[in-house]
């Protein structure tokens, strides 16, 4: 079933707040074979200047689609979660973010078409991302395709 | 590995390489632990039944794992300070036994508000020698 585009094209989902875990820093760590200290180590961290285990780059992708009802919107959207495939994924870094941080997103479906007859339909949802302070610390694009089976 | 200060603009050119980053041939494990790191839990990614179910031969890997070990390839240009923005499109799955071999180079560079800046072409393949990912990054030089 094609996505409904006068409902979905705009569509803002409600804000998702949340915490940057310690713990979960240094399990994504571990999770790609990241080896720099910096990364797992609070002690190795403030030695190279940081106040607290830095947010690895693409986990701030993690941290958004982390909320309690990631797959609510797709399931809204009238798409089975095996149709899913990422297209694109950007990021644009502001501020640093760190463990301890409070994040919250704002996202919003900017762009919705089709390729090849429809056979696959391509969906692109910005997020902006601030912290406790209400700083914008990133934006994220990514783009999800939709594999339609007809 | 992480470098701890970034290149100095005036030693970078285009052409450049940044060092090459090969992550191990993915297994099963690596998509369980990839899977409770990043809070993905698709189904796609860590239980063959359903991958079969849906038509895939088996389980394959999150994108975003192969969008991470690119990261890493990142780091070890510049550090994560120095990333002003990149992105990546994802041209094909990688499948359990496969490496990824992460790799990029300096096409472009320029100065924002002061700020010398080069542009990288990112490329993930997978361990035959396809696409993985293909992406750039912007990223600040010392």
């Amino acid at each position: 079933m094609p996505i409904d585009r006068k409902k979905f094209l705009g569509f803002e989902s409600p804000p998702h707040t949340a915490t940057v875990d310690e713990w979960r820093c240094q399990f994504f760590a571990k999770a790609i074979g990241e080896t720099d200290p910096v990364y797992s180590s609070l002690a190795a961290a403030k030695a190279a200047g940081h106040p607290a285990i830095p947010l690895m780059p693409t986990m701030l992708f993690c941290l958004e689609q982390g909320r309690p009802d990631g797959y609510k919107l797709i399931e809204d959207m009238g798409i089975r979660i095996a149709q899913l495939l990422h297209g694109e994924q950007h990021f644009e870094y502001l501020r640093p973010v760190y463990a301890g941080d409070v994040l919250t997103f704002r996202a919003k479906i900017v762009d919705i078409y089709d390729k090849k007859g429809g056979a696959l339909e391509f969906f692109v949802r910005e997020t902006t991302v601030t912290n406790q302070n209400d700083d914008v610390v990133a934006k994220n694009r990514g783009v999800t395709v939709v594999r339609q089976m007809g | 590995m992480a470098v701890k200060s970034a290149p100095k603009a005036a030693n970078v050119m285009i052409g450049d390489a940044i060092p090459t980053f090969t992550a191990p041939p993915i297994s099963r494990t690596t998509l369980a632990l990839y899977g409770g790191a990043s809070g993905d839990h698709n189904p796609m990614h860590i239980d063959s039944d359903f991958a079969r179910k849906a038509g895939e031969s088996d389980v394959f890997a999150h994108g975003m794992l192969n969008m991470g070990y690119l990261s890493r390839a990142l780091l070890g240009y510049v550090p994560q300070s120095h990333i002003r923005k990149w992105g990546v499109r994802f041209q094909s799955i990688v499948r359990v036994g496969e490496t990824v071999t992460c790799t990029g180079k300096v096409v472009e560079l320029l100065e924002v508000d002061g700020e010398k800046r080069a542009r990288l072409e990112l490329v993930a393949k997978a361990g035959d020698g396809r696409i993985a990912l293909a992406g750039d990054a912007v990223v600040a030089l010392a």
